[in-house]
């Protein structure tokens, strides 16, 4: 066995620890007096945990140069859409009794549930066009165009969280301040490069 | 000279293969079993299990009127005083039991005070003398949740008819204790403090209306408002202020903490309305602890025929 497939069945493992103690405390009856919102809550912030992580990968590729965390991406990636999976079943059954009036009639009158809704809705695609061969048949730029939608899922994310906060915001502001720096650093690489493809423009039309 | 390479390694010393895909093996597995255990140790810290359960001591000679007994079956008491806001401890509610812990509430006293003939301070001790009964009662939260919970206390009516109001008297303010030194509380709770709640006197002399000293029997736990807090079952939760030190009669509706945090959000008489949305939670439903599908909300919290008249000819849409 490799070592990258080592890592991946490494964070295969770790990333399941949290379902697995869920699931264990929910048989045990431990998830305390109202096991539906910690189910809630937890695959809820688990969701925005995992989109963060996969954000933060190429930050880090192409700050520390580490070239292989690139691999383990995807994998995250689908975490991410997996407890988010999790959540909106949870919700749709426990707090909504599978009722469709009753989830439509949630989206209209609570926005954060309709930003939740949004945010989960744009991971969809980007899940069903993870594997190689959707890769291959859009192409490495347009896939990587449509997976630049990890963005607004991630920042929709956010505002659903801020918004269902009764007033401690700290939580919500810290994810917030996470994503602000992983975005960030994108802009930034952006306006690099910009530059610098300005700048041998200008010196090819001087020469 | 053949001068050897100090470096060489000798055939004898390399590893040998099965050697070495035991021990990488070995290693694999440790960092397996390593890093699984600190994820679920990270897991564990931030998700810790509930606090030992500090039992009180008894209240004697409680009396049990049979107009206030509901016929539901009541929360446990590990539900009841492990599920609580408490924003002066902490804004996690399952997190306030650990913190309330160590909350001293002896000694204690409300200064009862304002437009009112005869100004009194009442000791903790002074309160349990009041014949102490048993009402159970609905309690419905903003956020959408519900308990059947078995209060112990006595109407709040006994404390205003000690002090007199005076005729201008049209409001009850209320407010909880805020010692920072004990109540560390979250920088970013997000609300002022000390906390405030007020009702109109018809209310607070309402015969639903309690002081409650204890829960179960048993004086009252620190993280449900000891050692008194006041009970308006027919109000969503928040209005039933906890740990209270003191009590006054005014004429202009006072300010309370909520409806200062989000207007919008939380009204001066929050009655509990299913027919009043929240932005955040339906109030047309509710978990009730314990159970895993929502019921309906009823209006005033199942006392309306009890509390209705209070309010005849009030727009309750508009005065929520």
């Amino acid at each position: 066995m490799t070592d990258i497939k080592f890592h991946k069945i490494l964070i295969f493992i770790n990333s399941l620890v949290p379902l697995a103690l869920l699931g264990w405390d929910a048989f045990f009856g431990n998830l305390g007096a109202n096991p539906i919102e910690f189910f809630l809550r937890t695959t809820g912030v688990l969701t925005l945990l995992f989109l963060l992580i996969t954000l933060a990968i190429t930050p880090l590729r192409k700050y520390y140069g580490w070239n292989n965390l690139v691999k383990y991406r995807r994998m995250l990636g689908l975490y991410s859409f997996f407890y988010g999976f999790l959540h909106l079943v949870t919700y749709s059954i426990f707090d909504k009794s599978f009722s469709l009036s009753a989830i439509a009639g949630d989206v209209w009158e609570r926005p954060f549930i309709a930003v939740g809704m949004l945010a989960f809705f744009l991971l969809v695609p980007l899940a069903v066009t993870s594997t190689n061969a959707m890769i291959k048949r859009l192409g490495g730029k347009n896939w990587a165009r449509l997976h630049k939608a990890t963005y607004a899922a991630a920042v929709l994310g956010v505002i659903h969280f801020w918004m269902i906060v009764k007033s401690d915001v700290f939580y919500p502001l810290l994810f917030g301040l996470i994503l602000a720096v992983l975005l960030g650093y994108r802009i930034y690489a952006a306006s690099n490069k910009l530059k610098k493809k300005l700048a041998a423009n200008h010196t090819n039309n001087t020469n | 000279m053949i001068v050897k390479n100090p470096n060489e390694i000798k055939s004898s010393e390399i590893t040998d293969e099965k050697t070495y895909l035991n021990r990488r093996n070995f290693i694999r597995a440790g960092l397996l079993a390593g890093t699984t255990l600190a994820t679920a140790g990270v897991y564990r810290f931030i998700n810790p299990p509930p606090p030992k359960e500090v039992v009180t001591a008894e209240i004697q000679n409680i009396i049990q009127p049979p107009d206030f007994r509901a016929e539901e079956k009541l929360n446990s008491f590990e539900e009841i005083t492990n599920y609580n806001n408490f924003y002066e401890f902490s804004t996690s509610k399952t997190a306030v039991a650990r913190r309330a812990e160590n909350f001293v509430t002896r000694p204690w006293a409300i200064e009862v005070g304002g437009l009112v003939q005869k100004p009194k301070t009442f000791a903790i001790e002074d309160l349990l003398k009041f014949e102490q009964e048993e009402r159970i009662y609905r309690f419905r939260c903003v956020e959408g949740w519900s308990m059947v919970i078995p209060w112990v206390g006595f109407p709040l009516k006994k404390i205003l008819d000690a002090v007199e109001p005076l005729g201008a008297a049209k409001y009850v303010a209320f407010e909880t204790l805020y010692d920072s030194a004990q109540m560390q509380s979250s920088f970013s709770a997000g609300i002022d403090l000390p906390y405030l709640e007020g009702l109109r006197l018809d209310e607070a002399a309402h015969p639903l209306t309690i002081l409650a000293t204890g829960l179960y029997g048993k004086l009252m736990p620190n993280q449900n408002g000891a050692p008194v807090r006041l009970v308006v079952p027919w109000k969503y939760g928040f209005k039933s202020i906890k740990s209270i030190v003191k009590i006054s009669l005014t004429e202009k509706e006072p300010p309370t903490t909520w409806n200062i945090a989000a207007p919008s959000e939380y009204g001066f008489y929050s009655n509990v309305n299913p027919n009043v949305r929240h932005p955040r939670w339906s109030q047309a439903t509710e978990n009730h602890i314990g159970e895993y599908t929502r019921r309906p909300t009823l209006p005033f919290n199942g006392y309306a025929e009890q509390v209705e008249s209070l309010y005849s000819d009030m727009n309750l849409k508009k005065y929520f």
